[in-house]
């Protein structure tokens, strides 16, 4: 099972396993990782998954969709390496090992 | 005081569902949402998507959908305060005593919670401290476009109501600064179009790859200080700031009504859907118990169950006889059928 490392933003890390197929947020929800809060279930409708990604696994992630960037909007300080973690499905070993820095808050 | 039967928290699907459950069964209720409308997320978060699994609908949108139940509950001529949180709920006896932000209060036997994930409140700029410029200077919606007339005015956010507001308001301020952190706008093309066309004349400036940094200001907003992506600072004199960065879900007050919580949701029994307080009710994604999905059609169940209850606690004197609606007499009276 791939592994995703989140790191709290007062620097708390958990690294857990996530079962294939899930998302980085679910991963999160159903590990008890606190600080995504995930109010839409993952339908990328409420942007309270928004976590920084590592930067060396920027360029392993999938395209970020339209839908993605315009609820990217609504994050709370968003970077360059902001992703919406609902919207990064872990489908394979592609992943393996991905860091992940959440925000102060989510929005 | 407000005398009613039922007082139900939120509009969404699940709430106005219940509206009907409690209204076949004769009871009146009042309906209480913090947005301007009804429909909850179906109607905030995606009026135009699809929905797939209503049963014996196999399509319809979160708009069509929430058209369709207010369509149902037309009969019961229901009350709705829009625009207001329900911020306290206090025993008196084996009666509730429910009051809003507006200051209504409601005297009722049962309370309904169908609060969703929380009330949709305004997304606030990233910025600490801004408490004491809102409703001064800092606004998340216009209320009185002509406030605005001969100002300089900040306009955070790329959507439809941003833009919307820039273009609309440029006809009367002095300059608009439109601010959005980068350079798409999820707003209509033509608004887009139409923004940047009046930019030509000077009375907006567009600035986009920019996000609010600072407020400066003692008692109101004097100063907006943004950066760039590549950290550069501006800074713009303003007489008004207004911020669109949508809406959040917030569970609030809720948390403070003595109510058995697990995570940000109510814990309730699956015979009624009842929490720890006798006559209050927690029904749709507020709510959980072993196997809970938070699905519409769940929720709709629950608020045929909890209609039980109510009317038990509403109508002690009268005995409750399960009836279909299609051929009871009573029923069809309160849903005017001839
Ligand atoms: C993008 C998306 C797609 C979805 N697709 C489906 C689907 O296909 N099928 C399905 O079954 N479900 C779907 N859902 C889930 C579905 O929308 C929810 O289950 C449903 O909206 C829950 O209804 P509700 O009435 O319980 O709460 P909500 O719809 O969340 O409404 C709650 C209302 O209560 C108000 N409120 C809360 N607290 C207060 C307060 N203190 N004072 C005043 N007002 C308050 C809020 O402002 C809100 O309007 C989807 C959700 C999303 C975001
Ligand atoms: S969980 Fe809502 S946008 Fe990701």
């Amino acid at each position: 099972m791939p592994k995703v490392t989140y790191i709290e933003f007062n620097g708390q890390e958990h690294t857990v396993e996530v079962e294939k197929g899930l998302s980085i947020m679910e991963g999160a929800v159903q590990n008890n990782v606190p600080g995504i809060d995930a109010d839409c279930g993952g339908s990328c409708a409420c942007a309270t998954c928004h976590v920084y990604v590592d930067e060396d696994w920027k360029d392993k992630l999938p395209e970020q969709s339209d839908a993605e960037k315009d609820m990217l909007d609504f994050a709370f300080e968003t970077k360059a390496n902001s992703r919406l973690s609902c919207q990064i499905f872990l489908e394979d070993e592609t992943l393996n090992g991905i860091v992940v820095r959440l925000p102060e808050k989510q929005g | 005081m407000i005398k009613t039967d039922a007082l139900i928290i939120g509009a969404g699907p699940v709430g106005l569902f219940a509206v009907f459950e409690l209204g076949i069964l004769g009871l009146n209720a009042h309906v209480v949402d913090n947005l301007d409308k009804a429909g909850g997320q179906c109607i905030e978060l995606y009026p135009d998507k699809p929905i797939y699994d209503i049963p014996a609908v196999p399509e319809c949108t979160g708009e069509s959908l929430t058209k369709n139940l207010l369509k149902q509950i037309e009969p019961f001529k229901t009350s709705f305060h829009f625009n207001q949180r329900v911020n306290s709920v206090i025993k008196n006896k084996d009666h509730w005593i429910v009051e809003t932000s507006d200051n209504i209060k409601f005297e009722t036997p049962n309370v309904i919670i169908a609060g969703g994930v929380g009330s949709f409140e305004p997304r606030k700029p990233p910025i600490q401290g801004i408490e004491k410029f809102e409703s001064k200077n800092l606004f998340y919606s216009v209320k009185n476009k002509n406030n605005f007339a001969n100002q300089n005015v900040c306009i955070f956010g790329g959507g439809d109501s941003a833009l919307d507001w820039a273009v609309e308001l440029s006809k009367i301020a002095k300059k608009i600064y439109l601010v959005h952190r980068r350079d798409d706008f999820r707003a209509a093309q033509h608004t887009v179009d139409q923004m940047k066309e009046i930019a030509k004349t000077g009375k907006i400036e567009i600035l986009t790859n920019f996000q609010p940094k600072n407020f400066l200001g003692t008692d109101v907003i004097e100063k907006v200080v943004i950066e760039n992506n590549d950290k550069t600072i501006k800074e713009i004199n303003v007489d008004s700031v207004l911020a669109f960065f949508g809406l959040k879900m917030e569970l609030g007050p809720i948390l403070n009504w003595g109510l058995n919580l697990d995570k940000k949701t109510i814990v309730v029994n699956t015979e009624n859907f009842e929490t720890n307080e006798k006559g209050i009710f927690a029904i749709g994604d507020i709510c959980t118990y072993p196997g809970k999905l938070k699905l519409i059609l769940c929720g709709f169940h629950e608020a045929a169950l909890a209609a039980q209850e109510c009317f038990r606690r509403a109508r002690p004197d009268e005995k409750y006889v399960f009836r279909f609606t299609t051929s009871s007499s009573d029923i069809h009276k309160r849903l005017g059928v001839k």
